[in-house]
């Protein structure tokens, strides 16, 4: 079980941070979605593994459970995450339509407008 | 009484939503609304810090639970001054972008402005780090779209740069807080400076791998040497009224570093107090020589204004790097002076660039107001580059006199005292351009439509920026009193957790 979720951890971590050092936006976004599942997967490993048990308190006085908080970390950052990743397709987008290209970049083609253009008068 | 503590979050987390929903095709009721709130921000802000003033540490339990298990909103002197400057700058920003237009080129300006100053008062205010995250992540996402407010080609590219660089940040946050609760278990500021401390020898590896992750999040807010990057090209394709108010985002990471270094990880507890004076050292004297060396070779005034926002980071975190009551207390006070100071800067280069047409540094015929202009840039110029009369000058012989210890004077000394130097001439370089070699520039074929000269309001808040930064020179002794008091209550841990912990309910 921890062989199993910390090598996927690791292995969409590696993935995500590959994918993040690309020049285009895509794999970027793609990157970025990657990581943030590694991270789910981490924080909701953050409270010790524990299979098929409650994460309340059981009333019998039996004292395993998982730890509940985690659980409502995770949750607060896959929300977070959809939200950002789905703004960040948005601002990509619009981008990739300004500029007709989609590097991540930023080209200095427009400061070396400004200053050609000022050359020129 | 003690629910003033959560009104800064609750007043612009309900006015935005009523101005995105309502009032969104009524620029003018938009215009009041924001107006109003933020004013109504400043006033809350000021009844904070009269409370704070005592020198209580003021807890406010969110649906009253126990500190460890519930989250708590934390007032003392050093989040009440915070509060107090991100709502000061909010009016004074939110005059200039209504007056210049700036609000009306783009959808939705007021109520992302208002969720941006939702989430740095929540940050500022809150005292649970994972609380922390949730804030910063509401004003990121806030910023994202001031960012890119108006569009441009430039402007979204730069944006989407932003926009990654902070998704990978907020990653490595949840990394660091996930090791945090892993190694601790708990994420509340005052919980943690209790539990490090007891933690087996073996944790405390984890914990030293957690605290760096941070330190490291935290710098990138900073733009601290080595992942200060984005700052100079963000907010030299932002908005400059955006910039302005991005003034204070950086400070953001300066405050969290002081307080998670003070509080959970600082001074006293074996496992981490090394961490963050080691490390912020050297990033902050490399900071300062970025910052001096793009203000000396700048080819845009934006990104000049950038680089000297990055060199003013980096002698702020230079005194906060040494984590003692007199070099905090010193931080503060320029830390209150490099907002104002980078605020003025960005809001007299937007006149300038809206009416040069184009902000490279190139000698152009002179515009309207010239003599005006050029008059209220020397006064920032100065105020940034820390020459007397103005603020900057009281704060960084503050910081020089704090950092005065032996071994480390000469670094110290010389970074800030040459990236001064530096910071100047590249000041004066740009200021001479822009102002006095475009008087001898041959006068072009008179344009159609010349720029208009800048009504009163327009002027009005840059002008406010310089003399809150004279004032703040004038009344040096009295800030500066508040502020070692405030440094004082930073360094009582007990103080902070007893307060925050104490098994007593709400009020």
């Amino acid at each position: 079980m921890e062989i199993i979720v910390a090598s996927s951890v690791g292995v969409l971590t590696a993935g995500g941070v590959y994918l993040i050092l690309r020049l285009r936006t895509f794999p970027v976004i793609l990157g970025l979605a990657l990581l943030s599942y590694a991270v789910n997967v981490f924080l909701f490993a953050s409270g010790r593994l524990a299979i098929n048990l409650s994460p309340i308190l059981s009333k019998y006085g039996d004292a395993t459970y998982t730890d509940p908080l985690p659980q409502a970390l995770v949750l607060t950052a896959i929300v977070i995450s959809f939200g950002m990743t789905a703004v960040l397709v948005m601002i990509a987008l619009g981008a990739f339509l300004e500029a007709e290209d989609d590097r991540i970049d930023l080209d200095l083609v427009g400061e070396d407008d400004i200053n050609g253009e000022d050359a020129g008068k | 009484m003690m629910h003033w503590i959560i009104l800064p979050v609750v007043l612009p987390a309900l006015l935005a939503p009523l101005i995105a929903f309502v009032m969104r095709y009524d620029i003018v009721l938009a215009r009041t609304a924001s107006m109003v709130g933020s004013i109504g921000l400043l006033v809350i802000s000021i009844v904070l810090i009269n409370f704070a003033a005592g020198g209580e540490t003021f807890v406010y339990r969110l649906g009253d639970w126990p500190a460890p298990f519930g989250i708590v909103l934390v007032l003392d002197r050093l989040s009440a001054l915070m509060v107090f400057l991100t709502s000061l700058l909010a009016v004074i920003v939110l005059i200039h972008a209504i007056a210049t237009g700036w609000d009306a080129r783009g959808r939705h300006f007021h109520a992302l402005f208002q969720f941006q100053l939702m989430g740095i008062c929540g940050a500022f205010l809150t005292g649970d780090v994972f609380n922390m995250f949730v804030f910063f992540e509401v004003l990121l996402i806030a910023s994202y779209g001031l960012m890119i407010h108006s569009g441009g080609r430039q402007r979204i590219q730069a944006g989407l740069q932003y926009v990654v660089m902070n998704l990978a940040g907020s990653t490595l946050f949840l990394f660091a807080l996930g090791t945090l609760y892993a190694s601790t278990g708990t994420l509340n500021i005052a919980d943690l400076a209790v539990r490090i401390p007891e933690l087996p020898e073996g944790e405390a590896a984890l914990v030293r791998i957690a605290v760096m992750l941070l330190l490291i999040v935290f710098a990138v807010k900073a733009a601290l040497f080595p992942v200060q990057f984005w700052l100079p090209n963000t907010y030299a394709n932002a908005p400059a009224p955006v910039a302005a108010l991005f003034a204070i985002m950086t400070k953001v990471g300066a405050y969290a570093i002081l307080r998670v270094h003070t509080i959970s990880f600082g001074p006293g507890i074996d496992a981490t107090q090394d961490i963050a004076g080691m490390l912020l050292f050297p990033a902050a004297l490399i900071t300062i020589a970025i910052g001096a060396f793009g203000v000396l070779g700048a080819r845009r005034l934006m990104s000049l204004i950038s680089f000297s926002v990055v060199g003013s980071m980096g002698t702020l975190l230079l005194a906060v790097s040494s984590f003692s009551q007199t070099a905090t207390s010193a931080a503060l006070y320029y830390l209150v002076h490099s907002t104002f100071a980078a605020a003025s800067l960005f809001l007299i280069a937007d006149l300038v660039v809206l009416r040069r047409a184009s902000d490279s540094l190139t000698p152009k015929s002179p515009t309207v107001q010239n003599g005006l202009y050029a008059a209220l840039f020397f006064a920032a110029a100065i105020a940034m580059a820390g020459m007397p009369p103005l603020s900057g000058f009281l704060g960084k012989l503050l910081v020089l006199d704090a950092l005065r210890d032996p071994d480390i004077i000469g670094w110290t000394w010389s970074a800030i005292l040459i990236g001064s130097l530096l910071t100047i001439v590249g000041f004066a370089r740009a200021g001479s351009i822009l102002f006095w070699k475009s008087t001898a520039t041959e006068p072009q074929e008179t344009d159609p439509n010349p720029p208009h000269p800048a009504t009163a309001l327009e002027v009005a808040p840059t002008m406010a920026t310089i003399s809150l930064l004279a004032l703040l020179a004038v009344f040096a002794g009295p800030a500066s009193g508040y502020l070692e008091a405030t440094s004082a209550q930073l360094f009582d841990r007990d103080g902070y957790v007893s307060a925050v912990l104490s098994a007593e309910g709400g009020e």
